[in-house]
């Protein structure tokens, strides 16, 4: 068993299901015999904000927050997101980017503007990674809820230390009985995702 | 086995592994979902309630655990304010069943108004404080609380925080063991009954209590031990005391520190802080908040940094220790190397805003046609402050939306004043005010905005709802009927979705000589997971692009390209931008 921790960043607007995401990928880890922490936001941030999940786990991990610097992977289900919250990341990590755009509210009341080169941006930022119409293969799957599990699958090609069969099962734990085999799906579809 | 729980699902596992029967509590981040937790594993075994408020939840707790059943009291920081007047003398009588008081504090403020540091409170309420540092200690130290409550007859505080209540990690359960106690009340006035006479007794015997719990709490090892302190061997050059959360920064910022790590701030183990104090060259205290411990080291003749370098304001990090680290040592802090976003451009900033469809935003945007000040409350519609409704001009404290209204509004100022307030925060400390409004003749307006759900702390019943924690059916309580009970005749009931009829009750209310309530009913959207109605759309040849819709604020319309859109997967089809719409643009989505 690797001894260094490995930590992780979640990033999204509030409402998209980070939490889901969080709990898949805990659960995996505590599958594998890591010790495991994770943090979550509740009450204000969730009305459309902008919100973090993280996750640390190892042989005995200390603090629930991730410092800046040491997220492995930062996976983001909003494109902007993922550039609020790039100083966690190492500088050679994986960077999972949703290409979802949601229009914050100080942009459509006129007061800011979204970024038109938000991918130019984003491939600039991050040596490493996979930007994917996570929302589109979903709907292709015939379940738009599916997306997180699709990135979670991208998520996966950077955690050397979790195999499949230990993904597998932490889905079939967090998910409805009905939504396993699309889930398991959508994860593969992830998994196979190169760097792009 | 070990289950990844939560704090709060710790600290509600921990109460029915102790054998509490009760469990009350207010809503509130980020302490909720401790009794959600009781009322969806435990409620067979734990009777658990919401209360109006935190004064009544302590109540209503102290009268149970007076009656011999183990009790369990959870709220927010600053919910303590409000329930400290029974605190302050239950710690006097002290109760036959353990009662334990749940606080959970907000650091860095993620969720509340202030950043008060629970600690103070607990030495002036003269209760012992223990501090769990993640989700194993949340329900071992709640089970010791217990213990300790029963054994020094006190009421015990567990303080808990964001980053505790709201991380998950590793606990192993236990059975559940009730003490073998009869339940039923005892009658010994002398004890319970506070005349003078009897108190004047109670307070020496209270500081005799503080005096032998410090001194035994001070005790590391043994049978008699409180096991809630611990210290971590490690080089002599450098000792951290520390407590809560902050211990996990410690260990990853200081890895090579002896630490003595305090389960229990007060009573001060005095004499377990002298020794460690003692046996160590440097002495650094690493707190959150304020320097509750650092004085007391400081106190007693003892030599310590702390708040010289470690924050005051906000949560700490592991990197903020690091920097503190550097500080201490007297090096330049470099942080360590970070992927850094390449951006032309500012990112938009994302704050927190009503939901598409939110019927808060109807009564935001009719006070945006009226010049008014609204004096505001606490919940989801203080996201009424944001631009573009803008329409919140104060907010301090639950219930102050009332009063301060009355106050603003018997100065004689020229404005008319409205006061707006939620139905759980009506109920919890706004009926008061309202009294206060007919009896002293305010000339104020107090909107009621009652979405029929507690919502900002994830939709808990109130005493307006019909059901109870529990599940059970139930009364439940008419706004208006008490609104008329206090004295007011004006009470008038609007759709805020309908936005003239709306206007047209704020204008009469305001500008009236009377008080008046105007209630603004319409259930929360994000409870009722479905739409309100027909998705809109734009037509972007009848829309002249004058941008009436954005004053709204709703988060499904955006401007793009000159024009407004409306993005059909965020819409909830209220209808109030259709309402708003001078050109008649705006119409039912038609569906292929």
């Amino acid at each position: 068993m690797n001894h260094e921790t490995t930590s992780i960043l979640l990033a999204g607007v509030g409402g998209q299901g980070i939490l889901l995401a969080s709990e898949i990928c805990a659960k995996a880890a505590a599958f594998a015999g890591f010790d495991v922490k994770t943090n979550e936001v509740h009450g204000m941030a969730q009305r459309g904000g902008s919100v973090i999940g993280q996750l640390r786990y190892g042989k005995r991990v200390y603090s629930p927050l991730v410092s800046k610097g040491e997220a492995t992977v930062l996976m983001s289900l909003e494109r902007i997101e993922a550039l609020r919250f790039a100083d966690y990341l190492k500088p050679d990590g994986l960077a999972v980017v949703n290409s979802q755009i949601i229009v914050p509210v100080t942009v459509s009341s006129g007061g800011a503007v979204y970024p038109e080169n938000a991918e130019e941006m984003l491939r600039k930022t991050f040596k490493r990674l996979i930007y994917l119409d996570a929302n589109q293969i979903a709907l292709e799957l015939g379940n738009p809820k599916c997306a997180n599990v699709v990135l979670l699958g991208a998520l996966a090609t950077a955690l050397h230390n979790l195999s499949d069969a230990i993904w597998q099962q932490a889905i079939r734990e967090c998910v409805k009985p009905q939504f396993v085999d699309l889930n398991l799906k959508a994860f593969q579809i992830g998994r196979n995702t190169d760097i792009c | 086995m070990k289950h990844l729980l939560s704090g709060n699902e710790a600290f509600a596992r921990g109460l029915y592994e102790a054998g509490c029967t009760l469990a009350v509590g207010y809503p509130g981040t980020p302490s909720t979902e401790i009794l959600e937790n009781v009322a969806k594993s435990y409620k067979s075994d734990v009777r658990c309630e919401w209360a109006p408020n935190e004064k009544v939840a302590l109540e209503v707790a102290a009268g149970a655990a007076m009656a011999g059943a183990r009790t369990v009291v959870t709220m927010k920081h600053v919910g303590l304010n409000v329930a400290m007047d029974p605190l302050m003398t239950l710690t006097e009588t002290g109760t036959p069943g353990g009662f334990v008081l749940i606080v959970a504090d907000d650091p860095g403020m993620h969720s509340s108004q202030n950043e008060q540091d629970t600690r103070m409170l607990a030495r002036f309420a003269k209760v012992p404080v223990f501090e769990p540092s993640d989700s194993a200690e949340a329900k071992d130290f709640l089970k010791k609380a217990f213990v300790i409550s029963e054994k020094y007859n006190t009421p015990v505080i567990l303080r808990s925080n964001t980053r505790v209540s709201h991380s998950r990690s590793m606990v192993t359960f236990e059975e559940r063991v009730v003490p073998e106690r009869p339940i039923g009340f005892e009658k010994n006035p002398r004890q319970f009954v506070v005349l003078p006479m009897n108190a004047r007794r109670l307070h020496p015997e209270q500081e005799a209590r503080v005096l032998k719990m410090e001194k035994e709490g001070s005790v590391l090892r043994g049978r008699n031990a409180w096991h809630l302190n611990k210290i971590d061997e490690g080089t002599k050059k450098l000792g951290i005391i520390t407590e809560s959360v902050a211990y996990q920064y410690v260990k990853e910022a200081f890895p090579e520190a002896s630490v003595l790590k305090l389960g229990c701030a007060y009573p001060v183990p005095r004499k377990l802080i002298e020794d460690f104090c003692k046996s160590v060259r440097k002495v650094l205290v690493v707190e959150e908040l304020e320097d509750f411990t650092e004085l007391n080291v400081k106190a007693m003749g003892l030599k310590c940094e702390g708040k010289s370098v470690i924050p005051r304001c906000g949560e700490l990090s592991s990197d903020i220790l690091r920097e503190a680290r550097a500080k201490l040592e007297g090096k330049k802090y470099v942080p360590a190397k970070h992927c850094k976003a390449k951006i032309s451009e500012p990112l938009p900033m994302r704050p927190p805003t009503l939901c598409a469809g939110c019927p808060h935003r109807g009564v935001f945007y009719a006070l945006t046609k009226i010049d008014c000040d609204v004096t505001g409350d606490i919940g989801c519609y203080t996201l009424g402050y944001m631009p573009p409704l803008s329409k919140m001009d104060t907010v301090i404290c639950m219930g102050a939306g009332v009063s301060m209204a009355h106050g603003m509004s018997q100065t004689g100022q020229k404005r008319p004043v409205v006061g707006i307030v939620g139905d759980s925060t009506f109920f919890h400390s706004g009926i008061t005010g309202v009294l206060n409004v007919a009896w002293n003749k305010a000339k104020a307006t107090i909107v009621v905005l009652d979405n029929r759900i507690t919502a900002m702390t994830g939709h808990q019943d109130n005493p307006g709802t019909g059901l109870t924690l529990m599940g059970e059916e139930t009364v439940a309580a008419s706004i208006e009927e008490i609104c008329k009970a206090c004295g007011i005749k004006n009470v008038a009931v609007v759709d805020p979705l309908n936005y003239v009829e709306t206007l047209d009750a704020l204008k009469k209310a305001t500008s009236s000589d009377e008080p008046w309530v105007v209630i603004s009913r319409s259930p929360c959207v994000l409870k009722q997971r479905r739409r309100t109605g027909p998705v809109r759309r734009i037509d972007a040849t009848r829309c002249k692009a004058c941008k009436a819709c954005l004053a709204l604020g709703c988060p499904s319309i955006e401007f793009t390209g000159g024009k407004p859109h409306i993005n059909a997967l965020v819409c909830n089809g209220c209808s109030l931008c259709t309402q708003v719409c001078k050109f008649n643009a705006i119409e039912e989505e038609v569906q292929p």
